[in-house]
């Protein structure tokens, strides 16, 4: 029974990641309406817009080559495949053994590696400017993260996502200063990582400092609603790391059905929360100028370089 | 105790009174007079320390090692304070370079600055050593900006943010000093105490002692002039009055290497019985030997002539530190020895530099001339204190600098010919640039202007003294220090 | 021992030290002069909750009274007063950014790894919880001290002055539960009559070479050592 439950969890995950994933772009936006004191649409309006676009026809670029037609694929397989990985109700499901901080970062890395080669594949030059600017906020962004995921691991002795998330519940509460730091260094790479504002608008295509949606300007049909669904996933994504790594309460560390119920609810009210932290900080501050980029994720290397900093000097010599 | 408080603290009754005096020419009046009280203090504190020995009360502290600095603080205050009342007037009233509220700060923090010297010598506690040297470097940082140029501008800003610096590397070191007592001592005694911490240092751990030794090293180098933080030293000294320039060279520069030293001998007791006993002397004499090299080299080609004498008080700050790196109680006697004539006699040339630049009208170095045709006086002056700093043999720094040669022999035979070479380069330096300034053809229009040489004459005649033979009482005293800082005595 | 074994109040000392440690990073980063002077005022006031949590753990009065004397000074006079001079030189929108900010910000992170190695002999004889804040402090003094370094701004190098200043009072606080109290009395006075002094400097300068910049205080290295006419005396 306890087998059968987990493995139908395990097969759970990903698929509800998945649905879930436009809600919660749907909830930053409407969160956001509702701040700027718009009515703002509807919850639901990302899965109706991509209903839309799969039922549209795909059109390519004469010089597009067969690596443009493949890249949503990849994009979108390789962002599931990481959203898989992550803990989602418990840590002890199967799934768990796999679920590798360094790994997903990997998956994430091959992920966008795709979406810069079909930006530049299309031979536009929005698409080749937004694939530099990608590959120059990726430079900057990937080392700070990988120092977040070292920093915790130095405290939970694991990289491994689900293996961390349990270092954390195992433990009494503790207040560390490296968390902290790293904390504030993911919010600020995942901001980055997702395109969302100050260091991307997510919401234009007007812009010539348009980042992301300036690699998707050529994509249409199914192909940019596979593009955009992957993006929403990372987005969804970022938010679970961020929850699985430093508020894993109530997860449940136990195949056992009634905590996998109520890990439910309580994940999806920090996952509200955090959106309307995203909703928070995209009102207030504004986008900054693209040469501005590097100085912000400088910053977000900073923290997590004190994050690590810190542990090595006030914690691990205790 | 009274003449610990007749001494020390009369200055301090001096910086509200002068602050508030408003005529100039009674300030500089006051001015001599308390600072003649400070030395009649000091002069009664020696003959307590002779007669009873070390004295110890209050929070103060007196010993051989700081009595006679007491007094030649004191001495060189009063000394200075005499050429500094016609010297200052004359800027004031004359060249009107500094207003009525200028003479007011400068006689004020000439008060705040002797108060400071005198309580970082007489105070047994390490804080108060640190406040009161950074005191010193605040009462002095508005005097070296008081023409108010934009070049003396820049020198107090430099002096000011490189002894910042440097000082609070020094309360560094303190703090880990008392960090290192607290582990030694019971709750409740004064871990800064010197005395305290002086009796139980070989208990107090080594490590922690190198960590705050290091600190402190560069935290009071900075003030003494030790090579890589010496460059405010040259600006504050030439773009001050010259009386600054005088108790700076002469007094601050020996307070500082004396924090230097005491803290030397802590370290030293600490480290006796482990793996690196010597560590403290080796990194006094490595950065004394670089100070010394490479201020003898700045030595040559100078233009301004009080940038060229702070340059000739860096290299002997140099040699000091070298000597009491080298350790022994011969390289401790010459370098004791070196720090009383050397106050001495600088003092004595920045008071002859100070009329030289009024004969001339300028610092420049090619510009002064013939000194000893317009004004004789000042002309032999200058000769005189030249040769004494240069180490020639009847005055006093020639004793002691071969008695630090003489020293070197024995411990570091390989270094003499590299100091050697090196005092003969200074000479030579000193003289390329002194030879015109005395002898050359006098500019025409180039008058003698008022000059009081008693303090020269004074200075000089005890360096000769002391070159000569020293008195019983002094080298008693000098003695006692060597063995205060060595553990043995030389006489 | 591990972290969870401490007491709360030991943790949030750490926290503390950590975050005191990032706004000398913030100090050192922060160019616009304004914002600089209100890190410099969190990171005193981190430094007095530091000193007041450290008080709270071990019942040591000497240590509110660093506290104390840090609030006042630190947090409100100082900042005041920059504030002031700030506004009577009409800085208020005056930026210095730093000329190399990477290079800038990857020597402080060297720094702080450096302080940690410097101070790890002086933490090994103590056995409070706290005693890893005492390379915290170090790392905060030498981070002033590249902040004066670096800085051309003669008010950004008084912060970084005043930061040094902030780091040596942690340092007291964290290894000696702070200095004797005639000691931090005469401590503190010396930074508050350098502050005035440094107030009365910028005014000196401001007059003489009409702007903040240090670096056009060359006169001295540019005209007298070299073969230039100096300074015509006024």
């Amino acid at each position: 029974m306890d087998r059968f439950l987990s493995l139908a969890a395990a097969l759970l995950q990903p698929l509800l990641l998945l649905a879930a994933a436009p809600l919660l772009a749907g909830l930053v936006r409407r969160i956001k309406a509702r701040l700027q004191n718009r009515r703002g649409a509807p919850l639901l309006t990302p899965y109706r817009d991509l209903r839309k676009l799969f039922g549209k026809e795909a059109v390519v670029a004469r010089t597009a080559s067969p690596l443009f037609r493949a890249a949503p694929y990849v994009v979108f397989a390789a962002t599931l495949l990481a959203a898989a990985a992550l803990p989602v109700f418990s840590t002890v499901l199967p799934g768990a053994r796999i679920a590798d901080a360094i790994a997903l970062i990997g998956l994430l890395g091959l992920a966008r590696f795709m979406l810069v080669l079909a930006g530049l594949d299309a031979g536009t030059p929005f698409g080749g400017m937004g694939a530099a600017r990608e590959m120059l906020v990726t430079s900057f962004a990937e080392p700070a993260l990988l120092l977040v995921i070292f920093t915790l691991a130095m405290t939970t002795h694991t990289t491994n996502l689900a293996g961390m998330a349990d270092a954390t519940l195992g433990g009494t509460t503790v207040l560390r200063p490296s968390y902290l730091f790293a904390l504030a260094a993911l919010l600020m790479v995942g901001v980055a990582e997702c395109g969302r504002i100050p260091v991307d608008n997510p919401a234009t295509h007007l812009e010539l400092t348009m980042i992301h949606e300036g690699m998707l300007l050529e994509y249409s049909g199914r192909h940019l609603a596979l593009m955009d669904w992957a993006a929403q996933l990372k987005l969804l994504l970022f938010a679970m790391l961020t929850v699985d790594l430093f508020l894993p309460w109530g997860l449940a560390t136990r195949a056992d059905p009634l905590a996998l119920l109520l890990a439910l609810p309580l994940l999806a009210l920090k996952l509200a929360l955090l959106a309307a932290l995203l909703a928070v900080s995209e009102t207030v501050l504004a986008k900054m100028r693209v040469f501005r980029v590097p100085g912000y994720l400088t910053l977000a290397f900073l923290l997590a370089l004190l994050g690590l900093l810190s542990h090595v000097i006030l914690e691990a010599a205790l | 105790m009274m003449w610990i408080v007749l001494a020390v603290f009369t200055p301090l009754l001096g910086v509200p009174l002068l602050a508030l005096l408003p005529r100039a020419r009674v300030a500089g009046w006051v001015n001599l007079g308390l600072s003649a009280l400070s030395l009649a203090g000091a002069l009664g504190l020696a003959a307590q320390v002779l007669m009873h020995g070390t004295l110890a009360a209050h929070g103060f502290r007196v010993d051989a090692f700081n009595v006679y600095l007491v007094v030649l603080t004191a001495f060189v205050g009063l000394t200075t304070a005499v050429f500094s009342r016609p010297y200052m007037h004359y800027v004031h009233a004359e060249e009107k370079r500094v207003g009525a509220r200028g003479m007011r700060l400068y006689h004020s923090m000439y008060q705040g600055f002797l108060f400071t010297m005198l309580l970082a010598l007489t105070t047994d506690n390490l804080g108060i050593l640190w406040v009161a040297v950074e005191g010193a470097t605040l009462a002095t940082v508005l005097l070296v900006s008081l023409y108010r140029t934009p070049a003396a501008i820049e020198a107090a800003w430099k002096y000011f943010i490189l002894c910042g610096v440097g000082i609070a590397q020094a309360l560094f070191g303190t703090v880990a000093l008392y960090f290192a007592a607290q582990h030694v001592l019971p709750a409740g005694a004064n871990g800064l105490s010197w005395s305290t911490l002086y009796a139980i240092a070989p208990q107090l751990e080594p490590r922690v002692m190198v960590v705050a030794f290091v600190f402190l090293l560069v935290g009071y180098g900075t003030k003494v002039g030790l090579v890589p933080l010496h460059s405010w030293l040259p600006d504050a000294h030439s773009e001050g009055p010259t009386p600054m320039s005088a108790v700076l060279s002469g007094l601050l520069l020996n307070v500082a290497l004396y924090a230097v030293v005491r803290m030397k001998m802590l370290t030293d007791a600490a480290l006796a019985s482990s793996a690196t006993p010597g560590l403290a002397g080796h990194l006094l004499m490595g950065f004394g030997l670089l100070t010394f090299l490479t201020a003898v080299i700045s030595l040559h080609r100078r233009r301004d002539i009080k940038r060229l004498f702070s340059y000739s008080s860096i290299e002997h700050m140099g040699l000091m530190s070298f000597g009491f790196g080298v350790g022994g109680p011969l390289a401790t006697f010459a370098a004791l020895l070196h720090m009383l004539v050397h106050a001495l006699t600088k003092s004595s040339i920045f008071v002859t530099v100070g009329h030289a630049t009024h004969i001339a009208r300028t610092q420049r170095i090619e510009r002064i001339r013939g000194l000893i045709r317009t004004q004789p006086a000042v002309g032999w002056g200058l000769l005189l204190g030249v040769a004494a700093i240069a180490g020639f043999p009847p005055f006093g720094i020639f004793t002691s600098e071969f008695l630090l040669l003489a020293a070197t022999m024995q411990a570091w035979p390989w270094l003499t010919p590299l100091l050697v070479l090196g005092l003969v380069v200074a000479c030579a330096g000193l003289f390329r640039s002194a030879q015109p300034m005395v002898f050359g053809a006098a500019p025409p229009g180039q008058y003698p202007v008022r000059a009081n040489m008693l303090p020269v004459a004074l200075h000089l005649a005890l360096v000769l003294l002391l070159g000569i033979a020293i008195p019983a009482a002094l080298a008693h005293w000098l003695d006692q220090a060597t063995r205060l800082i060595t553990g043995s005595g030389l006489l | 021992m591990s972290l969870a074994a401490l007491p709360l109040l030991d943790q949030a000392v750490l926290v503390l030290a950590a975050m005191a440690l990032f706004s000398a990073f913030a100090l050192l980063a922060q160019s616009r002069l304004l914002a600089a002077i209100h890190v410099f005022a969190w990171q005193g006031l981190l430094v007095a909750a530091v000193a007041a949590l450290m008080g709270a753990a071990s019942g040591d009065v000497n240590l509110y009274v660093s506290a104390a004397i840090t609030l006042a000074l630190k947090v409100l006079l100082i900042p005041w007063m920059l504030h002031r001079l700030l506004r009577r030189l009409a800085l208020e929108r005056q930026a210095d950014p730093l000329a190399h900010p990477a290079l800038t910000l990857l020597a402080a992170a060297a720094i702080v790894v450096f302080a940690d190695w410097v101070a790890a002999p002086v933490a090994q004889f103590e056995h409070s919880a706290t005693r890893n804040v005492i390379a915290i402090s170090l790392a905060v003094v030498l981070l002033g001290l590249l902040m004066m370094v670096v800085r051309r701004q003669a008010l950004a190098q008084v912060l970084g002055f005043m930061a040094m200043e902030n780091g040596l009072l942690l340092a007291a606080v964290a290894s000696t539960h702070g200095m004797p109290l005639v000691v931090e009395l005469g401590v503190a006075f010396d930074v508050l009559v350098a502050m005035v002094l440094f107030g009365v400097f910028f005014l000196q300068i401001k007059d003489s070479i009409d702007s903040l910049d240090v670096d056009r205080l060359s006169q001295l290295s540019a005209s007298i050592e070299q073969d230039e006419e100096p300074e015509p005396r006024p």
